[in-house]
């Protein structure tokens, strides 16, 4: 009797979350205990998955994109993962090849999943760039060993009135490939996360990239016109429909 | 003033309370990134060694963070109950370990905490093992409502997190749904938004609020936006019955998720303006985590587990409903793996019930941490034995939104069972009456899919 009725089975049509799973006792049915196995085993092998950067770099400037690259300090994937801080500093040769031209800057950082990163960047990127008009940024800059903040030392070095940065969220179970936006005005390392202005779970079956590039163009229009980013600027715009009755 | 202990040979000597606190820690990633652990196995009980001879009363005198540069310093210390304290004023930490796990009982805990401060409750963790934080744990009585009653004796309650990727209505009302069914959502059913706006917010408030009115449950429901969010969502009109706020144990910490105390006292009076409760006005809801603060450059030196600590001070000064530690969620540079996560569970847990919170555990990791689901059972099923006051109920505790496991609504009902432990008594109740668990694996017809619109 571990199998769950039809009614409730059908819970799922709504969601990609586990419903409807059924219960052996208090426990999972064993299918449904070794399909989440699997999913996990997946999503530790995605967190040490290299990024692509010649790919990367081809399919950037394919959107007209100049293309430049920087390293982090953190030497390997096992030394990234436990230090954040060298995640957050660029390799000092790299930052001092990239040019000051202002406008947007554009971080492009492998993150937890450079499979988001391979896949989502650049469909977002194509949907988003005529959206920001003269607020797009010409140069993607491609971080390897990368954490969010490693944009506030690109941004400053770029002398950036703002940056994205787009980078890949930790792995979940059923979504290894969540794309995360990050935009923060006048970029400098020591920004804070209430200084920044996120939007999450960017792929297909989590937040389109229509929508996404849709937010991501509506606060950046609103960063520059206010001249701020974080906590102060919400997104303001009347939310979709409710779900009727 | 300075302390010091020598063991096998070797003088080891530690300048402040904060680096004996420090060097006096069980190992984690986190305090090792931070630079303050002990530099050896031998000084780590060193300083434990040096702690346990530490009067309490030293705690009164020498702040880890100076009270003139923190505000949750002051807070502190303003606040400290000298006439609860006296019970235990005369004694070491060492000796207070003693009278915790000996002679201290319910009543006595509960007159304790607030002359307690969280350095203290720290320190005597740090010289406690697993089986010492689960057993005086287990001895502290903290009861909170709201629309129900938590933390009664024999009880473990279930927060029901029903997120989605894109905070869509049907995937939020299909996982409340399936987590009801399973018993789930006694502590709150409450939703991380995906997006943090006000619109979206009212529009999550309102389709909970929908939910727990059409199948008449006896729980409330919360959305964990930003408390900024939450305050335009009350002016809103909308039906807000829980503040939540994540917060942490510095001034520089709470700065970094741009909250201030008098903002969380702003937030609080928002929300007990509404008078939506029906047995209680607990109105806030805390999260906390190891790690936070030095995430936010804000640490000033002091270990992750005594800033920790020092959050629920923060929390304490609300009188919150539901206050949980989201222990293995910040990642691996914090708590590295399932030991360090176990190990800090429950000393959270622990510091937590003893300074007299509604304590709860997200048991939790995330992916690029180095545990699995066996280290979450092992975790959950010690602080249900400890007495926690609720968990979490993620569907198949797989978080599609936030992505990270947690504990799953089948995880409760196992821990439940084995220990005995039963829902809020007015949340068991309202499960009788439907029928749910009666039917096993049956949907009752009061709880019908199409009453929440999904047809």
């Amino acid at each position: 009797m571990a199998e769950p009725p039809s009614a409730w089975r059908d819970l799922r049509r709504f969601t990609a979350a586990r419903v409807g799973l059924g219960r052996s006792g208090n426990g999972l049915p064993t299918r449904v205990h070794l399909a989440f196995q699997a999913a996990h085993a997946l999503a530790r092998d995605a967190v040490h998955a290299p990024l692509d950067t010649d790919a990367l770099a081809r399919d950037l400037a394919g959107l007209g994109l100049a293309v430049s690259s920087v390293r982090s300090r953190a030497p390997d994937r096992a030394t990234y993962l436990l230090r954040p801080d060298l995640g957050r500093a660029g390799n000092a040769d790299d930052l001092a090849a990239l040019p000051r031209e202002g406008g947007t800057a554009l971080m492009v950082g492998d993150g937890l999943s450079a499979t988001a990163v391979q896949r989502h960047a650049v469909p977002l990127l194509a949907s988003a760039l005529p959206l920001l008009g003269e607020a797009a940024p010409r140069r993607a800059v491609i971080a390897t060993g990368a954490r969010v903040a490693l944009g506030d030392a690109l941004g400053e070095v770029l002398g950036a009135e703002l940056v994205i940065v787009l980078i890949g969220e930790r792995p979940g179970l059923s979504a290894p490939d969540s794309l995360g936006a990050y935009i923060t005005w006048a970029p400098r390392p020591g920004r804070t996360d209430a200084e920044r202005n996120c939007i999450s779970n960017i792929r297909p079956g989590g937040l389109g990239f229509a929508e996404a590039a849709a937010t991501l163009a509506w606060l950046v229009a609103e960063m520059r016109r206010r001249r701020l980013s974080g906590v102060a600027l919400k997104d303001e715009r009347p939310a979709a429909p409710s779900l009727p009755g | 003033m300075g302390f010091a202990h020598t063991l096998g040979g070797t003088r080891f000597a530690f300048d402040t309370l904060r680096d004996l606190l420090a060097k006096a820690t069980p190992f984690r990633s986190g305090d090792a990134l931070a630079g303050v652990a002990a530099g050896s196995e031998a000084e780590r009980v060193a300083a434990q060694h040096a702690l346990a001879e530490l009067p309490l009363t030293h705690f009164l005198d020498e702040a880890v963070i100076p009270y003139e540069e923190d505000d949750v310093t002051r807070l502190i210390l303003d606040g400290h109950d000298r006439a609860a304290f006296a019970p235990v004023s005369h004694l070491t930490v060492g000796g207070f370990r003693d009278w915790l796990l000996g002679e201290a009982d319910s009543a006595a805990l509960a007159a304790l905490a607030p002359g307690l401060t969280p350095e203290m409750v720290a320190g005597v963790a740090k010289i406690m093992r697993i089986a010492d934080l689960v057993s005086v744990a287990a001895k502290c009585r903290v009861t909170t409502r709201f629309r129900n009653t938590l933390g009664l004796p024999g009880t473990l309650s279930v927060r029901l997190q029903p997120n989605d990727p894109t905070d869509d209505p049907r995937g939020v009302a299909a996982a409340v749904l399936d987590g009801l069914l399973l018993g789930a959502g006694d502590a709150v059913i409450g939703v991380n938004p995906a997006t943090d706006s006000v619109a979206n917010t009212i529009r999550l408030l309102e389709l909970l609020d929908m939910v727990r009115e059409r199948y008449d449950i006896p729980t409330q429901s919360c959305v964990l936006a930003h408390v900024t969010t939450t305050i335009s969502a009350i002016e809103a009109g909308a039906p807000v019955d829980l503040v939540f706020q994540s917060i942490g144990g510095t001034e520089g910490v709470n700065a970094s998720f741009g909250v201030s105390l008098a903002l969380l006292a702003d937030a609080r009076e928002a929300a007990l303006s509404l008078r939506r409760g029906t047995v209680g006005d607990n109105v806030m809801y805390f999260e906390t985590g190891q790690g936070s603060a030095l995430s936010a450059e804000a640490h000033h030196g002091v270990d992750q587990q005594t800033i920790e600590a020092r959050a629920y001070a923060v929390a304490r000064r609300y009188e919150p409903l539901l206050v949980n530690s989201v222990v293995g969620f910040i990642g691996p540079e914090y708590l590295a793996n399932g030991k360090q996560i176990t190990r800090a569970g429950l000393e959270d847990h622990f510091c937590g019930k003893l300074l007299g919170l509604p304590m709860g555990v997200d048991v939790c990791y995330t992916n690029h941490a180095d545990a699995d689901q066996d280290d979450m059972d092992a975790l959950l099923t010690l602080l249900g034995v400890a007495g926690v006051t609720y968990v979490m109920g993620v569907p198949g505790a797989d978080d599609v939104m936030l992505n990270y496991q947690s504990t799953s609504f089948h995880d409760a009902l196992a821990v439940r069972a084995a220990l005995g432990k039963q829902p809020a008594p007015e949340f068991a109740a309202w499960l009788d009456r439907m029928g749910i668990g009666a039917s096993g694996l049956a949907i009752p017809p009061a709880l019908s899919p199409a009453l929440i619109g999904l047809g």
